[in-house]
């Protein structure tokens, strides 16, 4: 394989790994904050992805760039208010049973409005096309897609790095009993929190159905991949979630160009089985008191 | 007094056992009643990356199943249909013992994993209950894995390598050529590339590269640009499931354009690909543009029912449901062995197509008519259903049915006893 050909295929892993940024971003925050493991987040990014369907004929692809996400992170903040916050408190694994089942409703509720078949949706006219990097293709699609993915993470880093709602939810993620001895209600961040992470999931649901199937069990598709960068990344860690997706992406990328393609997916878990032995925290895993 | 009570308690025992005797012989003669309907188990996946297909063959069953009842049943007693998600290998054989063990079903029909139809087919041979295989494409199930109490409705791989192979070589696209092929990476996938493997080599054509694809691959990015990089002459897509759907968005969202055509294919999965996203020429089982009396009836029942054409899928379970029905009321009972006789004796089909069909004795694969269909350009599109045209019936009218079959060469089935 050429030198040329090897260096197009890291390029497009790494941002191959974006997507899955946009995902296990919210799922970490969600952890963090509140010790939920949202098994469900799968099922928001179909949601987004299906409410793109429905709503695109009328307000175009662009329009259901702001409403799908913003609808999902409305029904997120629904949930976190009757279901999540129920559960902060609980022994992790009735949560886990709780988002698991919200998953299998969501699946099979989809099933039952849309059908089983996949449904038909293509990249809108404004936006078909390649780019040419020299000798590198791209679809102009993604370019768009990987804009608007970029901005959302740097948004997100802006919002938990440099504002007094971040300084709120980065003290909760450490120390939640501390900041409500401090006089600061969490409730409404968590509810902000779950909002976001989930309304993310839901704009990856809009961005990745113009090029992926959009089926009732696409959700499970990319909640695995998202776990294992979670995982790898470690919780609590912005950057290392970050680090962490780009990593997953660069691997399967490589092994599918050096011809090994059928391991590409093995390959990821056994980088997680490697970062666990050494770095049992993950990459930038931080020691959150609560967990250990 | 306390004597009588002892008496008339233990009268009561009696009393109450010999209810629960009465309730014990009875409860037989309700089940016997209720047994007056003839039931059939319908085994398909419905969940997972095969369930957006298995969802058209429970539709098919069903409508076909209404007809057949709608018609007098068969031997002037009505069809119930048992039916389950398969969802995969160990849980299909566990679900079709069960149907057969409690339900007493008389036969069992559907699948589409050639996983899961070996599992299932197991279950029937130890039973000795028909099992009817409306989507499990693999060679092997008809060959090594080939059991007596199994019959196929769906065709074998070699079927589809053959059928469509022919138009590739009518358009000059294997001697001399290079392909690529992107394979599924399970049972079904790594049969049809050792049968597409041996097309190849014996037509005078080569492999410019093979990828096996993990079964929950959802980017092929990394793939398109290996194809990009090797300019095949032909690009081969073995997928699976919704993964042929996501194949065909990217394919034409990267602009590449290398001519592309696979050995396997549903149509469902291509009308999800959006305008302008299908292309290629692929082989089809069946599909709702055929110009018979039969398919434009079947269509017609099925538009009417489910507000949408049925697929090829639809047609397997369809079929077999009917084929079923017949073969009973022909062979006048519901016994499998009696059945399998009948099957075995080369009874004829009406299967929508030119020509009846049968199964073939050696292998119970079902000898039919297949074709190749070629995505039509965009701007000839009418309708979100009629994406492709069509090639006449393979084999064609001059030519035995067993033409595009396995010949003994390739496989042989040695039924198990």
């Amino acid at each position: 394989m050429s030198l040329i050909l090897f260096l197009q295929q890291v390029l497009n892993g790494l941002l191959d790994g974006v997507y899955y940024l946009l995902i296990a971003l919210g799922l970490s925050l969600i952890f963090s904050l509140g010790g939920i493991v949202n098994l469900a987040h799968g099922a928001f990014y179909a949601i987004g992805a299906y409410l793109t369907l429905v709503i695109s004929p009328y307000v175009g692809f662009a329009g259901a760039l702001v409403i799908s996400p913003v609808a999902v992170a409305l029904l997120g903040i629904l949930f976190e208010r009757f279901l999540f916050k129920r559960f902060y408190r609980a022994d992790p694994i009735l949560s886990l049973l709780l988002t698991f089942g919200l998953s299998l409703v969501a699946e099979q509720a989809l099933r039952m409005i849309f059908g089983a078949p996949p449904l038909s949706y293509a990249i809108p006219q404004w936006l078909k096309g390649q780019v040419f990097l020299g000798d590198f293709v791209y679809s102009f699609y993604r370019t768009v897609l990987l804009g608007i993915a970029a901005a959302c993470v740097g948004g997100l880093w802006f919002l938990l790095q440099k504002t007094s709602f971040g300084r709120v939810v980065r003290a909760g993620v450490q120390n939640p009993d501390m900041v409500g001895a401090l006089g600061i209600s969490l409730q409404p961040y968590m509810a902000a929190v779950a909002g976001l992470g989930i309304g993310l999931a839901g704009l990856a649901g809009v961005l990745l159905a113009p090029i992926y199937s959009v089926h009732p069990a696409m959700g499970n598709e990319i909640i695995t991949p998202a776990f294992v960068v979670v995982v790898i990344g470690g919780l609590g860690s912005f950057w290392g979630v970050v680090v962490a997706a780009l990593l997953v992406g660069l691997v399967k990328g490589v092994m599918i160009g050096i011809g090994y393609s059928a391991a590409s997916t093995a390959a990821i878990y056994l980088l997680m089985l490697l970062v666990l032995l050494f770095r049992p925290r993950g990459l930038f895993g931080e020691r959150i008191t609560r967990f250990e | 007094m306390s004597h009588d009570l002892d008496i008339s308690r233990r009268g009561l025992l009696k009393g109450v056992g010999g209810a629960a005797l009465v309730a014990g012989i009875g409860m037989p003669a309700i089940v016997r009643a209720q047994s007056d309907v003839i039931r059939i188990g319908h085994l398909t996946p419905r969940t997972g990356f095969l369930g957006p297909l298995g969802e058209y063959g429970v539709m098919a069953a069903d409508l076909a199943v209404e007809e057949i009842n709608a018609a007098g049943g068969v031997l002037g007693r009505k069809i119930e249909l048992l039916k389950e998600d398969s969802v995969n290998p160990q849980t299909a054989s566990t679900k079709a013992e069960r149907m057969v063990e409690r339900d007493k079903v008389a036969c069992i029909v559907g699948e589409i994993s050639s996983a899961s139809c070996l599992t299932i087919a197991q279950v029937a041979q130890r039973t000795k209950t028909l099992f009817f295989n409306t989507g499990g494409n693999s060679d092997a199930l008809r060959s090594t894995d080939c059991k007596r109490y199994m019959f196929h409705v769906e065709s074998q791989n070699s079927m589809y390598v053959k059928s469509v192979g022919r138009s590739f070589l009518q358009a000059g696209m294997v001697k001399g050529k290079k392909w690529y092929s992107l394979t599924a990476d399970y049972a079904f996938g790594h049969d049809l590339l050792k049968v597409a493997k041996r097309f190849m080599e014996g037509n005078g054509g080569q492999f410019a590269g093979d990828d096996l694809v993990p079964t929950d691959a959802t980017d092929f990015s990394s793939y398109l640009l290996k194809i990009r990089n090797a300019k095949p002459d032909l690009v081969i897509i073995n997928l699976a499931g919704a993964q042929t759907t996501n194949f065909l968005k990217q394919y034409s969202e990267f602009g590449l354009t290398f001519p592309v055509g696979g050995f396997g294919f549903d149509t469902a999965l291509a009308w999800a690909a959006g305008k302008g996203n299908f292309v290629g020429t692929w082989p089809v089982v069946w599909h709702h543009l055929i110009e018979t009396a039969g398919t434009k009836k079947f269509v017609d029942a099925f538009t009417k029912k489910y507000g949408k054409p049925p697929e090829n899928q639809a047609w397997g379970d369809y079929m077999a449901m009917k084929i079923v029905a017949q073969s009973m009321a022909e062979a006048k009972s519901l016994e499998s062995d009696k059945l399998l006789a009948h099957l075995e004796g080369g009874a004829k089909f009406d299967v929508l197509k030119t020509r009846e069909g049968y199964f073939r004795k050696s292998d119970h694969q079902l000898m039919h008519e297949m074709y190749a269909v070629t995505a039509l350009p965009a701007d000839k599109i009418k309708n979100q259903w009629d994406i492709f045209s069509s090639s006449g019936p393979v084999p064609g009218p001059n030519e035995p049915l067993e033409a595009i079959a396995s010949t003994p060469d390739e496989a042989v089935c040695t039924f198990p006893a």
